[in-house]
């Protein structure tokens, strides 16, 4: 049993060692003192300060940021209402239907969906007379159609997963159809919205080849900046600007996890407190 | 829980952010009594411009630079919206789509000539351009602007051959280096057609606009004839791998070669004999542009006796402007690369006809293929 | 049953518009160009001259192949463990699955440039070891590793999430019934997880075979991916006609894989995510 457990956790480390060696790479540039991504020449902090003088770096990345909360905040709530309606489609071919329909922005190359959504934008745009039709609400629009297929190919397992019968149970036993839903259903498939949500904040804060076609001179996110350095070279400064951002949610989830574990052990103590008292009377 | 977590997340971010802003690194400041055009227009105060131009591609507070977008926007009081591509045809294409009006683009001289052609750009007011008396005769009258209507040069480069001096063997002159078995899995090709046609073409003794189509297949073979050699096909990642020795070849631009050389002093630059292309980026103005006023006023900014010496320091790029030329501070006056004594043949890229155009992509997909 | 019906339209309503206006209608657009020329004209000329990108095709799906098994052997043991840990070690994994997926793509594959270089670290360690040289940048397994590296956490997320609801007291009363782990594994836990491994493979698969990008970096941009032909053509060639024709056959192919998949995975129906 106890080898299992060595076993296991090395398995864990290894696959984070995967993950995490690029990320180790990344921070160890950033306090590169030439301007190099390539050859380490010596220590210096210089990038972090030229990062606080980028002003169209920063303003990209909390357009990107507020673009990434947009996003996968619809995405979540759209997609779990799209998800719990699929699930209970009775008729074969109408699921059929309405999978193949969800799949799509997942089956198209991301650039197909970039172009064809900007062909849509200005055909659009082109009806109603604007000329600058691209911007945050195009960018909004194209990042939850492609987060979509990830809340609801997350949330169908959980649905697949409840019991139909509880719902229905809940509303023979006097339940409103909504109410049973929220207490019955939702409880069973938080844990796939969850997933949902942070896929699609997590593919919004990281596509390029969508936002770029469907996005406009007034609001430009951050991988679209890095993109752009392509024929120049990137600068050390956006290996400063990652290293900050992966320290910063490193710190939240320690934080998260020490909170967690507070909160879980006073829960223990109240129950046992509880029993206590229980064995004494 | 979610929203706080998130709200979390945008604080502790921006926290490590503030933390670190005490020590952000100086910028230069402009003065502003040495500007020479007059830059407070009341009725564009307030307005905005949407200017797109090249990744990297102007002074921007970096290592103590001067940051010129913020300057105009605080020395006119205009809002600049700046975004940026990475090649001239993601910019026609977004031009051309139609979502999207910019009031000043930065093409290079064979796409400023297609968009002439296809009416994107409009001719500019040079009343509003005062600063452009300060263009070298050397960048005026090109084939792309004849009249010099449309475009104020804003920089311009030649491609030469990158080596590192410990891993070739005397000077190399000739592009035929790049074919050369000895040098087998240590040279770096172009990763654009366009590019990597125009060496096989120069080697080739061929024009680089050529329209027959036996020359451009001859071309293919050519580079299908290298493909072995070729340790890979690059853009940006040959700055990496030149600076670090992973390759002894490469072919890029003379002022990127300065880059280059500040990190690995073993890197030297030569243009080969048979000839290199050479381009002109020039800033224009889309026919769709909705505040044209305020972007003539940004082009003549941009043609500041001080502002163009501090681009041209950041860029390492030609400067064609005279007043930075004949400027002692400009640390890379009479710079060998960027003006070499012995002049250099080249040729510039002219805009190619449609079949032509899809008669490259078809070949260097076939290269690729190979 | 009527008025579940009417709950369910309600329900329904804001997607199916959701999709009719921002999912089928940028395909029709993309059919459009598939079947005409620049001027607007019906051809069939786009889609007759994809015959010479078969290779093309057939090495982006091999490759994608590959990557899918690599992932899901990887993170089906991943997500097993994950599953049976504590509920706060759960959610520490799960942010750290994530987490290297909000950095940018393009800083993330660099560093791997700078890993996997003839002149790079892992090289460098081999030499120090004196295990020598080992050519790994612009090879097909670069570009699988980047794959792999990218899309893991797809895998991961789908498998895990279905482990976690795994219905524990299965597994034990197999246990009582005298089968091993192995047995355990085959016929109480591994039946169960199909619908995560189905979603994951198709997670996966599908943003692999479309990929560009990592085959520049990473494979040293010697041969291409369909999803490098596609860029190209919407980008630099800005033919539009050839790139949509020949994202319509790529998409095609998709569904012919997925639907060969489902046939292989579907035992009751329930395994079927795609169709």
């Amino acid at each position: 049993m106890k080898r299992t457990k060595v076993l296991s956790n090395l398995y864990l480390a290894l696959i984070m060692l995967f993950l995490y060696a690029p990320m180790l790479v990344m921070i160890v540039f950033s306090f590169n003192s030439a301007s190099s991504t390539g050859v380490f020449q010596g220590f210096s902090t210089k990038w972090y300060g030229e990062l606080m003088n980028d002003s169209v770096t920063l303003q990209a990345l909390s357009n990107t940021l507020v673009l990434a909360v947009a996003s996968s905040l619809i995405a979540m709530v759209l997609g779990t209402l799209a998800a719990v309606g699929i699930h209970s489609m009775r008729k074969k071919w109408v699921k059929t239907t309405a999978m193949t329909v969800t799949n799509i922005p997942m089956v198209n190359p991301e650039i197909v969906t970039g172009v064809s959504m900007m062909l849509l934008f200005v055909f659009v745009g082109k009806l109603v007379g604007a000329s600058d039709v691209l911007g945050f609400p195009t960018l909004l629009i194209a990042h939850v159609t492609f987060s979509l297929p990830y809340v609801i190919l997350s949330v169908l397992p959980k649905l697949r997963q409840t019991d139909r019968n509880l719902s229905e149970a809940a509303q023979d036993l006097g339940c409103p159809p909504l109410t049973a839903f929220f207490k019955v259903v939702l409880p069973n498939i938080t844990s796939g919205i969850v997933t949902g949500l942070i896929m699609a904040f997590t593919l919004s804060l990281d596509d390029f080849i969508i936002s770029y076609f469907v996005s406009g001179p007034k609001f430009q996110t951050l991988p679209i900046v890095i993109f752009s350095m392509t024929k120049k070279k990137v600068k050390p400064d956006m290996y400063a600007l990652s290293t900050l951002m992966f320290l910063a949610v490193l710190l939240l989830l320690v934080l998260m996890n020490v909170l967690q574990a507070r909160a879980e052990k006073k829960e223990e103590q109240a129950l046992r407190a509880k029993r206590e008292k229980g064995i004494e009377r | 829980m979610k929203k706080w977590l998130s709200a979390v997340l945008v604080l502790a971010l921006l926290a490590g952010i503030f933390a670190l802003s005490g020590c952000g690194a100086e910028t230069a400041t402009l003065d502003t009594s040495k500007l020479v055009g007059n830059y407070d227009v009341p009725e564009l105060r307030g307005t905005e411009i949407n200017v797109y131009n090249w990744g990297e591609y102007v002074s921007d507070g970096a290592e103590g630079t001067l940051d010129v977008i913020t300057a105009f926007e605080e020395v006119t009081g205009i809002t600049v919206n700046y975004t940026m591509y990475d090649s001239n045809e993601d910019m026609y294409a977004k031009l051309k789509s139609g979502g999207a009006s910019y009031d000043v683009v930065i093409p290079s001289d064979y796409m400023i000539a297609r968009m002439i052609a296809e009416d994107m750009l409009q001719p500019l007011d040079f009343s509003n351009i005062p600063n452009y008396s300060y263009i070298a005769d050397d960048f005026k009258d090109l084939y792309f602007d004849p009249e010099n209507a449309y475009s104020v040069p804003y920089t311009g480069g030649m491609v030469g051959l990158i080596y590192n001096t410990t891993m070739v063997e005397g000077t190399p002159d000739s592009w035929s280096v790049m074919w050369d078995e000895a040098y087998a899995g240590n040279i770096l090709m172009f990763n654009n057609p366009r590019d990597a046609f125009g060496i096989a073409q120069f080697l080739l003794g061929q024009s680089v606009n050529t329209t027959d189509i036996s020359e451009w297949e001859a071309a293919a073979d050519k580079l299908i004839e290298q493909k072995p050699v070729v340790q890979s096909y690059v853009m940006d990642e040959v700055f990496d791998k030149m600076e670090s020795g992973e390759a002894a070849i490469a072919a890029y631009y003379g002022g990127d070669y300065l880059t280059m050389a500040d990190v690995n002093p073993d890197l030297a630059f030569v243009y080969p004999k048979e000839g290199t292309n050479i381009f002109v980026d020039s800033m224009c103005i889309p026919s769709n542009a909705g505040n044209k006023a305020a972007a003539e006023l940004f082009i003549n900014f941009m043609c500041e006796p001080e502002i163009a010496l501090a681009n041209a320091e950041y860029l390492c790029y030609l400067c064609p402007h005279t007043a930075v030329l004949e400027d002692e501070r400009y640390t890379l006056r009479g710079n060998e690369v960027l003006y070499p004594k012995e002049e250099v043949k080249t040729e510039y890229f002219h805009n190619l006809d449609r079949d032509t155009q899809d008669l490259l992509s078809r070949l260097w997909e076939q290269v690729k293929l190979a | 049953m009527k008025k579940t019906s009417f709950a369910q339209k309600l329900i329904n309503a804001p997607y199916m518009v959701w999709s009719v206006l921002f999912i089928l209608a940028p395909m029709a657009m993309v059919v459009y160009y598939a079947v005409t020329d620049r001027d607007g004209n019906f051809t069939v000329s786009n889609l007759a001259s994809l015959s010479s990108y078969s290779e093309t095709f057939v090495r982006s799906v091999w490759y994608a192949f590959l990557a899918t098994v690599i992932c899901l052997l990887l993170a089906y043991p991943f997500a097993y463990i994950m599953a049976r840990s504590k509920a706060s070690r759960q959610r520490t994994l799960m942010m750290l699955i994530m987490l290297p997926m909000w950095m940018n793509f393009l800083i993330r594959t660099y560093s791997w440039i700078t890993i996997l270089n003839n002149t790079g670290i892992l090289n460098s360690l081999f030499d120090a070891v004196g295990i020598g040289r080992v050519q790994m940048i612009n090879t097909p397994g670069a570009v699988i590793l980047g794959m792999v590296y990218n899309f893991l956490p797809y895998m991961v997320l789908p498998i895990y999430s279905v482990m976690v609801k795994l219905d524990q007291s299965l597994v034990e009363a197999a246990q009582d019934l005298g089968c091993n782990s192995r047995a355990v594994l085959r016929k109480v836990i591994f039946p169960q997880s199909v619908p995560g491994v189905v979603s994951g493979i198709t997670m996966v698969f599908v943003p692999c075979v479309s990929t560009f990008y990592i085959s520049q970096k990473l494979g040293g941009g010697k041969f291409m991916l369909v999803g490098d032909a596609i860029e190209m053509q919407f980008q630099s060639a800005y033919n539009y006609n050839l790139g949509a024709a020949l994202s319509l056959v790529l998409m095609l192919m998709i569904v012919v894989c997925m639907l060969v998949m489902n046939r292989f995975t579907d035992d009751n129906g329930e395994g079927a995510m795609l169709f």
